[in-house]
Parts: structure tokens; sequence; C-alpha cells
């Protein structure tokens, strides 16, 4: 079986930040909240590769670090999706054409309605901005786009006859989703993981960066291009670095989805077979 | 006229044909008949060229002197559709759903730019109307999902029509088509091949099709055609065994020697199931489709019950509804004396099971048999001796016990058929409903199969339920047989009896549809 190309290098490039956001749990070249006024604003150099920046942070230390939060946010987001949206979509598709699919279709429309910045601000309004927060406003607003792509795939598989043999064996309706349909839809999921985990990164350092995301001194990449912000036509560095890592990690993933995709895609595989 | 000489072809290094010589004349019917995987599809796919990337085509393929293979992809266009038509098996896909029929019919002489617009226009008219689709009943502006399958199946020969090709390729052109309409479909081919003088490539696993139809028949196995010639010499003589054997197979006849017992085991009283349809108005009452209206039937312990009918007659929504699926609206159905509703226990639930058509769907394809065979233990508990259960029921069906551990790709189409078998088997039921079980298989297969459903029969007590479309394999297995129309039962009896006298219009109407093997 032949690997998609997209897939391999989508996975090596989204490993390099995620092995430094791994890495910055143990070790930072420099501790990330320590300021050190006195280097701000300092050049590329062998003591700081990357440099300083306005509060004289570490650059290296502090996109590190970034790559924690980013990924993390963006992966309990997905989770949080998952969780919710793929069983709402599953009951949605078991009990198609009734009142409980509208319900819950109908329901996923007007979370879907919201934009999650809209949904974060509300959040905020009511619990104040912090990391957790942002967690729950992308994890609500993926739901829905699970909710969606479990009930269309699973209501392919409904009509199947191994799903009418399961019934026929007298399985309810929630063993046979368990156990005939998630399976079946799975490589689904997987894919749709990956481009809501990239959007889940853009959607962090957008809430970051508005200053309703991961509150100081915790570092995020969203944070440093709102603190680099007035410093653009100096040190355009210090907002073009975490841009960079933004724009990479997000690259790195829908590439990775793409090739996911390929990968699994049932027709591929019945080729490869 | 078209002449293929010596052609073989092999697709990644893989041979898929060898050294095939056929000859179609002008105004005849070559049937080619051959079990899947023969090769008969990628004989057709050659004469058009539209084969995979990596295969390989050696041979001659001359048509009025044209060597085919020997054309650009370029040159090749411009014989596609002009010099050589083909349809397909599946009318439900081959039409693009987005464009109308007259569009799609005028299309196909753009495209060759043998007309303008307007004289296209006028051409496909003229086209739809030979295939027998009127211009009062069927404007050029209909679209495909407003006709039937026998209707699409018209329109795809309109546009295989369209520009009078020398040759027609019908690849399984009625297999997806109820018998009353493969008739007329046939018909048409027919009348159209001598009327026009086209030559037809036929395709078929139907021995009888092909028999009614062909001037000439071929016969391929493997890849090979082994027997070629005019179709009485081929049916007379068989001279290759394969020929032979595959006619056999076709009316085998399985040797039933099991006694029905008598006492009704499954009743149903005029049961009626409605389907909700899609309100016409927002608010608006919700109208009903009445698939299924007052049937009443009785299968007896030990007996073989055929049911037949045409697609769409209700026979799948009866067969749900027996199975306790689906609600009734009225009536009831009865096993035992216990009513069956989709509530039933699971005790009696345990004591009907099905096996399905599709070999392919009929299991989840991330199961191992393992899993896929114990489902129906769902119903009881899983029993003590579970191990040697599954074991009996995989080797009374012919496989192995070793096959457990395997998953259903593994397998081939019969055996997939086999481990379904064996999954009905593995609950100790009274009553099987075999839904068009041996519909998607080979002949020879077929006969295996039904072979094995007999011997179960006799061994286990069985009774069946044999719900199918195919009028000679009922024949052979039935004892007595229900003949389904628009969710009534139009016509019951012994299944002889049925046979050799039917009453009922529509039952007359539909054997006399049926195509027939000449005997030997």
């Amino acid at each position: 079986m032949r690997w998609p190309i997209q897939l391999l290098l989508g996975s090596a490039l989204f490993a390099v930040f995620l092995i430094a956001a791994l890495l910055s749990l143990i070790w930072t070249p420099y501790p990330v909240t320590e300021l050190a006024i006195a280097d701000k604003l300092s050049p590329p150099s062998a003591d700081h590769w990357l440099g300083t920046d306005h509060l004289g942070r570490d650059m290296v230390s502090m996109l590190m670090a970034g790559a924690r939060t980013s990924i993390a946010v963006a992966l309990l987001a997905v989770g949080i999706g998952i969780a919710l949206g793929v069983p709402l979509g599953l009951a949605a598709a078991a009990r198609r054409g009734t009142l409980l699919d509208e319900v819950i279709m109908r329901g996923n429309d007007l979370v879907f309605a919201f934009p999650s910045l809209v949904i974060a601000i509300l959040i905020t309004a009511v619990f104040g901005p912090s990391a957790v927060n942002a967690i729950l406003a992308i994890g609500i607003f993926n739901v829905p786009v699970f909710a969606r792509v479990a009930r269309g795939a699973a209501l392919t598989v409904w009509p199947r006859e191994f799903i009418l043999a399961a019934r026929v064996a007298g399985k309810g309706a929630a063993l046979i989703s368990a156990e005939h349909i998630l399976p079946n839809i799975a490589n689904l999921l997987v894919v749709q993981g990956t481009i809501q985990f990239s959007m889940g990164i853009l959607a962090e350092a957008g809430l970051s960066y508005v200053g309703l995301g991961a509150q100081p001194p915790t570092p995020s990449w969203g944070r440093m291009l709102a603190d680099a912000q007035t410093f653009f036509y100096a040190y355009p560095r210090l907002a073009l670095l975490p841009g960079l890592c933004i724009v990479m990690t997000v690259l790195g993933l829908n590439l990775m989805g793409d090739g996911l995709r390929d990968f699994l895609d049932p027709r591929l595989r019945r080729a490869v077979r | 006229m078209i002449a293929l000489d010596g052609v073989s072809l092999g697709i990644g290094g893989q041979p898929i044909l060898h050294n095939v010589s056929l000859r179609i004349d002008a105004g005849k019917v070559l049937g080619l008949v051959g079990e899947s995987g023969s090769g008969k599809s990628m004989t057709a796919l050659s004469v058009m060229r539209l084969l995979p990337e990596a295969a390989t085509l050696t041979g001659q393929i001359s048509l009025e002197g044209r060597d085919l293979t020997a054309l650009s992809e370029r040159q090749m266009c411009a014989v596609r559709g002009a010099d050589v038509g083909m349809i397909f098996q599946e009318p439900m896909t081959a039409l693009n759903p987005v464009q109308s029929i007259g569009d799609q019919v005028a299309e196909t002489l753009l495209v060759h730019g043998a007309a303008g617009r307007a004289e296209a226009a006028r051409i496909a008219r003229e086209r739809l109307t030979r295939v027998g689709m009127s211009p009062d009943r069927f404007p050029l502006d209909r679209f495909p999902h407003e006709l039937s399958g026998g209707q699409r199946q018209r329109v795809c020969i309109a546009l295989a029509i369209a520009l009078r090709p020398k040759l027609l390729i019908a690849d399984e052109p009625t297999t997806a088509l109820d018998v009353t309409t493969q008739a007329k479909i046939l018909e048409l081919i027919r009348e159209l091949v001598r009327e026009e003088g086209m030559g037809c490539l036929l395709i078929s696993h139907d021995l009888a099709v092909v028999a009614q139809m062909s001037d000439r028949i071929a016969v391929m196995k493997s890849g090979e055609v082994v027997e070629h010639g005019p179709t009485s010499d081929v049916l007379e003589q068989m001279q290759h065994p394969y020929t032979r054997a595959l006619f056999e197979a076709s009316r085998h006849q399985p040797n039933r020697t099991h006694e029905r017992n008598g006492d009704p085991l499954l009743e149903v009283r005029e049961a009626v199931r409605d389907y909700p349809l899609k309100r016409a108005r927002l608010f608006g009452p919700r109208p009903s489709f009445r698939a299924v209206d007052g049937v009443s039937l009785t299968i007896q312990r030990g007996e073989s019950l055929g049911l037949v009918g045409e697609s769409g007659c209700g026979k799948s929504t009866l067969t749900r509804a027996i199975l306790g699926l689906e609600p009734l609206q009225d009536g009831s159905i009865l096993l035992d004396g216990k009513p069956v509703t989709p509530e039933m226990p699971a005790d009696l639930r345990r004591r009907m099971q099905v096996v399905f058509q599709d070999p392919y769907g009929s299991f989840n394809p991330r199961h191992r048999v393992r899993r896929l065979l114990a489902e129906p233990f769902h119903l009881t508990g899983r029993p003590a001796d579970m191990e040697a259960r599954l074991v009996e029921a995989l080797e009374s069906v012919g496989l192995a016990p070793s096959d457990l551990e395997k998953f259903p790709h593994e397998f081939s189409g019969g055996q997939r058929q086999r481990i379904a078998i064996a999954r009905a088997l593995v609950a100790r039921p009274d009553l099987i409903v075999l839904d068009e079980a041996v519909s998607a298989l080979d002949v020879s297969i077929r006969a295996q199969i039904l072979d094995l459903l007999v011997e179960l029969q006799a061994r286990h007590g069985l009774t069946y339920l044999f719900i199918s479309h195919d009028l000679t394999v009922v024949r052979a297995v039935t004892d007595r047989v229900l003949v389904m129309r628009a969710g009534r039962i139009v016509e019951s009896g012994e299944t002889e009896a049925v046979f050799a006298a039917p009453r009922n219009p529509y039952t007359q109407a539909l054997l006399a549809a049926a195509p027939v093997l000449p005997a030997a």
C-alpha cells in the first residue's frame, strides 16, 4: 500500500510542532515567564536563536510554549466536538425522519449559525476570558460539525443489509450504532477530526489575538501576534514568527487530512485489496 | 463486419483475456455468455478501448477493415459513440440526472459534429420515438428521474444508436430490470439490430436470454472462448464440457425429498403496511403509500413457500413486516400463534432468520466470521457450547472451522452466501426467509447453494419463505407459490399447478415474459 505524499509531508510538518510542544513541558531554553527588560528586542544571536520580544522573553521558548497552548486547546476542542457531536449525529441517523432527528439537527443549525468568535464572546461575557473558555467555545462550535458528518455518513450505512441482519438478530439502535455504524464511519470522522484540529488552532490564535483566549502570562501564538502589533514596522520578526508557526501547523494538519482521506478512501482501499 | 482476432489482454501483468477471436456480422446478434470474472465485459471494453492504464492489448480488432487497436486515443474518441454504441447494466446511473433526455441524446450528435443544434434535437426526437418513447408522453425535456427503469434503458439505447453505429454492445442490458420489462427491451434490441443492420454483441450471464436472442453464441471461461458457433449448434452439441456444465447448472433441479408437515407455522392475516410520504404542503396532512394491501398467507411447517413479483410490488416490505422489523398498520402476523411485532420477545425473534441477496453487503466488512456468525446469539445469550455451535453451523454449509478467523472479503460470493446461511442457522430457527438469496450468484454457484438449502431443510426440518423475481428458481425449490402485484396477492397455489396453468392474467404475463432455456 502506498502512503500518500501529503500524509507523510503533513505528518512531518505537524510532528515538528508537536515535539516542540511536548518538549516545552520539560524544557525550554529560557523560562517563558521570566522577564529580562535589559535584553528586550534583541536580534537573533547565539544566546537567543530567534531574539527576544519587547519584554525580553526568549522567542524560541515562547513559540515552543505557544505551540503547547495551541495544540492543547485545539485537541481538547476536537475532543469535545467528537464526544458530543458523534453520538448526537448517530442518534439522529438512527431515528431519521422523527422528531428527535429534527430537534438534534435544527439545534445544530442554531449553534452552527454562530461563529466561534461570537460563542467565545458570549462565554467570556459570562465566565470571563481564559484558555478553558476558549476550549469550550471552539468545542461547542465543533459539535454540529461532527454531528452532521456522523449523521450523513451513518445514513449511508443504515440501509445496508448487514444492518438489517443485525436488526433480525434483535439488536437495538444504540448497539447497532456502536457496533456496526461507528467502525464504518470512523475514517470519515478521523479526517474531519484533523481538519477541525487545524481550524481549532486558527480559532485559538484568533481568540487569543482579541484577548479572549489564553491570558498572560500563558504564552500563545495569538497573544504573541497581538503583542507584536505595535512593533510591527520596527521588528516584523516578532509578528512573522508566530504567524509562520500558525501557517505551518495548519498547513501540516490540512495536508495530513487530505492524505488521510486519500489513504482511507474505501474506493482506493478496494483497488489495493 | 467486426472481427476480434487473437485478442489478448493483460492488466498489470495479470492475464485477463487469452487469444479471443470472435466475429459479429451486420444485422446479427452474438451472445457472449460466461460466469462472473470470465472476461465478458473486458472483451467489450477492449473493443471500446476503455481499459485501465496498466492494460496491454495485443491482437487485432478490425471494424470494417480498420484495426481499432492501432488507432490513437483521439481517433478512438471518434469511433466511440459513432461506430460503436454501448448500453450498460444499470440504467439508473448511466444517465446524467441533471440533463434532460433530449439534451443527452442530442449531445452525442453534437460531440461528433454530426448535426447542428436544431438538427440534433430533431434527430434526438426521431431516435427516442424509434425506441418507443412517443413524443406526446415523453417530450425531450423530461428528466431521467421522471422515468422508470425500463424507460431509462430505452433512453440509453436511443443514446447508443443516435449515430446509427455499426456495432451495438449491450453489457447485461436487462439484468437490473423486471422480467416483463426485460422482454420488451430485448424485443426492442432485436428489432433494432434487424432493421438498422447493426451488429450486436450481447453480454449476459443468463443463458436463457442469450439463447433466445442470439444468432451465434460464444461461451467464455477464464478469459478464453471455449465454444463459439451458431446458436442451434451450440445448444444441440455443447462440445465443451464447460458449456454443458453451464447449461446443466442453469436448469438445475435440486432433489427434494422433504415432506411437509401440515400445521401452520406462520400466519399473516389481512396485513396492511403504509409508508408516510412527504407532506405536499407545510402543515398539510401527510399522505401515505400503501405498500402492502390486505395480504393474507399461511406458511406450513416444513414447507417452502415462494413469493414472486416485480420490483415495487411490496415483497420486501412484507418481508420486513414478517421479520418483525416494521409495524403493521392493520391486520396481524402470528408465528406459532404468537403475535409478531417489532417489540416481540427475543425467543420468538430467534425463530425467524433471514438470508439476503447481496453476498457483499450482508456482512459488516470490519468483523471476522466468528463475530458475524455469533450475532444471532444476541437473542439467546451466549450458550456455553457457542464455539461448538459456530463450528457446526460453518461445517453444515461446507466451510472449515479455520474460516472463523477470516474477514468476509477473503471469501468468494458463493462462500459468503454460505456464511450468511450459517449465520441464519446458528440460532436454530424454524423459519428462514430467503430474500433473493441466490439472485446475485453465478449459475453453477446458484445450483450448489440450492442443493445446500434443500439438504439443510431435510436435515433440520426448516421452513423456507423464498422471495425471488426469478421464476425458474422458484419453480425448482418451492412447494407453493404466491404471486404479488401492487401490494396484493393475485394468485396462489401449488407451484407446479400455478406454473402449468396460471389463472390470473398478471401471472400469465409474468410467465410468458420469462425467457426459457430450450430443452436439452
